[in-house]
């Protein structure tokens, strides 16, 4: 068994144990960083099919910011775990179910002999020098301009959408706007009337009252 | 060597625990997002094996705008989520029967 094999098995087993500790787990906040622990395993699985790029791009941008946001909001939420949980194993049997049956239906499919190593040998790998960030830049920015731009449109709609959804005025905050604050003149606030003088009030009484 | 199928297996294998993820969690609408993003996973583990075999380097693109739409989908949905629980006070699923339909 070479490095690369062994490798990619201990990997895949980290990732399934990571995943299946993320759907039973009964803290949400320990299944976020069971996710991360997924997804870093899934890193190491897509270095070793040479897609370096994507996997240095799945750590930087869903370990460090998808699921740093998933952690913040998990922490943020006051969530009630024990009615989270009623029924946690109600829908298990027929779930199971229709998990065993996808693997067993993808695994027919997968050993009927279309897919063996003799129609998808393992090809050699690239050369040294070889850069896997060049080749997807030159074909992001030639071939796949349109989609890319798309996608950028995609992510502004994205920071659009959940700034205003999450944006709100509370009114029962007793909240200065600094730039009214330093606009305001003295007129705005002094008032100086003009009344005639009262009569003094008796002394001995104001102060036994 | 490694052959193809091991990595269709694993994908397929994620892909499975990730429904039963779904089925398990219907209550708790932060753990449906999270097999969501692992759903997404499996598939993408899919697209990089086949472009490794079959050297079309097209796979890995698509994986990238997987990525994309995969983020914009858990920020709005996390931002859905921040705005529910401050109108319920719940994630819970059968809280969310506003629309009572």
């Amino acid at each position: 068994m070479t490095f690369t094999q062994l490798a990619f098995y201990f990997f895949a087993t980290v990732l399934i144990f990571a995943a299946a500790m993320v759907v039973s787990i009964r803290n949400p906040v320990k299944a976020a960083l069971f996710l991360v622990l997924a997804f870093f395993s899934a890193a190491c699985v897509w270095i070793t099919l040479e897609a370096e790029f994507l996997a240095i791009v799945l750590v930087l941008v869903y370990v460090g910011a998808v699921m740093v946001l998933f952690l913040f909001v998990v922490m943020m939420l006051d969530i009630n775990l024990a009615r989270m949980r009623e029924g946690f194993g109600e829908y298990l049997p027929i779930g199971g179910l229709i998990a065993v049956l996808m693997v067993l239906e993808i695994a027919i499919v997968l050993t009927s002999g279309g897919f063996g190593e003799e129609q998808f040998p393992r090809p050699e790998g690239h050369p040294a020098g070889f850069s896997d960030t060049k080749e997807l830049g030159r074909l992001i920015y030639t071939a796949y301009v349109y989609p890319f731009e798309l996608a950028a449109v995609i992510l502004l709609v994205a920071i659009v959408a959940a700034i205003a959804l999450t944006l709100r005025k509370r009114p029962d905050t007793k909240y200065l706007d600094p730039a009214r604050q330093v606009t305001v003149k003295k007129a705005d606030r002094l008032r100086v009337v003009k009344m005639p003088a009262e009569k003094r009030a008796d002394r001995t009484t104001e102060g036994e009252a | 060597m490694i052959p193809l199928t091991h990595y269709l297996v694993l994908g397929a294998i994620l892909f499975a625990i990730s429904m039963v993820g779904i089925f398990l969690n219907r209550k708790n609408v932060v753990i449906l997002l999270m097999a969501i993003e692992l759903l997404l996973l499996a598939v993408n583990i899919n697209f990089v094996a086949f472009s490794h075999y079959l050297q079309d380097p097209a796979g890995e693109i698509f994986v990238f705008f997987i990525l994309t739409v995969a983020a914009a989908e858990s920020a709005i949905g996390l931002a859905i989520l921040i705005v529910l629980f401050r109108n319920r006070r719940s994630v819970n699923v059968e809280d969310l029967d506003l629309l009572k339909g």
